[in-house]
Order: structure tokens, then C-alpha cells, then sequence
């Protein structure tokens, strides 16, 4: 009866942690990295891209690589998106939600600004175009680092 | 009450269960999902129909039924 007890907790405790896995930074090391979580039916993500494509223009040689990952469930929805905006960065999908339940994506979009070391260290929910001098100075300070 | 062994794991078990409940609701990326039209808590008229009718005999009232939107949750 007790060992039931003590298997239940250690369930029920250890449950919730199976699924979420970090982002392999194994091919971006050295590089800072802008890591964004997007979906087709996003509003502001409509600007966040332009914005985005410019940032991997501008800093690319600089050791900045974006990498968007896109959360819708139907993988056809985010082909037209992309269609339509055709990016240079590189796109990845993730229609589980894996790699968003892993950086506790609080809202769409979000952003996550990784420096050279793959150390998280700027945290972003939403997009407003206002608000893209701000980032790219986050950008800027951490392609500034070794 | 005697605090034995049985009585603290089950509380253990209790309180690690309870905390099942804090996670409600959609993720942020699930929200295109949430707003399908056939997730609506209406949907289906022949069962908003029937609810209604029962509500109705339960209540002696009806209606109250309408829901504000809530936008995509972006920004």
C-alpha cells in the first residue's frame, strides 16, 4: 500500500516534465541567437516578420541567426504565411508545442534572445514595431559579447 | 490524530495531484485551435436547443447565454 502511495507521487511529481526539450543549439555555437515563436494566425507576427528578416540581414555577418519556430497544428495554414513572406532565416515547425512549453511561451508572439555561450537571456512577449530599436540594441549588446 | 506514515504520504500524494488543476485552459499557441467555429460552447444548435430546454426547467428562466469575445491573445 505504501509503495502504491510512493509510486503515485513520484508519477504525478515527474508527469509534467516528459515532454519538453530545449532548442539544439549544437549548430549555432559561437552564433547569438534569435529565437522566435510565431503561427499564421498571429497578427503581429504580419510584422514582426519584415522587421525580423531585416535584423538577419543587417547582423548576419555579425554571428546573429534567427531561427523562427512556427506553432500552428495544421502545417498547411503556416506554408501560405511563409508563401507570402518568403523568409531567408530559418523556419522550423513545431506543431506539438514541445519546444514552446520548453521556454514557457507565454504569448503570441514571443521571442527569446540567446547569446553566444546558449545561455537564454532577453525574454520578449508580443510585437509591436515600436518596440524593434529596443530589441536590436538586446541584439547588438550580445553579439558585443565573446 | 495520530501523524503515521500512511496519513503524511497521502497527504503528499494529495497535494501533488492538487496541483493538476493549475495548468487550465489553452496554451498561447493553441489559441487558433480554441477559436474554430466548431469549439464554440454553441455549436451545435440541436444541443444549445436542449440545454437551453433543460436549463429553462431547472431555472424556471432562460437566456443570459451571450459571450463577449476575447481577441487572438497577441501582444
Amino acid at each position: 500500500m505504501t509503495r502504491y502511495a510512493i509510486f503515485c507521487i513520484c508519477f504525478a511529481l515527474l508527469a509534467p516534465a516528459r515532454a519538453a526539450a530545449p532548442l539544439d543549439l549544437d549548430p549555432f555555437r559561437g552564433r547569438v541567437v534569435y529565437l522566435d515563436f510565431w503561427a499564421s494566425w498571429c497578427g503581429p507576427c504580419k510584422q514582426s516578420f519584415p522587421w525580423m528578416q531585416t535584423l538577419a540581414d543587417t547582423y548576419a555577418g555579425r554571428g546573429l541567426t534567427v531561427v523562427a519556430v512556427n506553432l500552428d497544428a495544421d502545417r498547411a495554414d503556416a506554408e501560405k504565411f511563409l508563401h507570402q513572406f518568403r523568409p531567408t532565416f530559418e523556419v522550423r515547425f513545431d506543431p506539438k508545442g514541445d519546444l514552446a512549453a520548453f521556454y514557457q511561451v507565454k504569448g503570441m508572439p514571443s521571442s527569446v534572445l540567446i547569446d553566444r555561450h546558449g545561455v537564454p537571456r532577453f525574454t520578449h512577449v508580443g510585437f509591436l514595431p515600436i518596440d524593434g530599436s529596443a530589441l536590436e540594441a538586446q541584439v547588438q549588446e550580445l553579439l558585443a559579447e565573446k | 490524530m495520530k501523524f503515521d506514515r500512511l496519513s503524511f504520504l497521502c497527504l503528499l500524494a494529495g497535494a501533488a495531484l492538487a496541483s493538476g488543476c493549475s495548468s487550465l485552459g489553452v496554451k498561447p499557441w493553441q489559441r487558433d485551435v480554441l477559436a474554430r467555429d466548431e469549439m464554440r460552447l454553441d455549436a451545435n444548435p440541436l444541443d444549445a436547443a436542449i440545454d437551453d430546454h433543460m436549463y429553462f426547467s431547472k431555472e424556471a428562466s432562460s437566456g443570459g447565454r451571450s459571450y463577449a469575445g476575447g481577441g487572438c491573445g497577441c501582444n
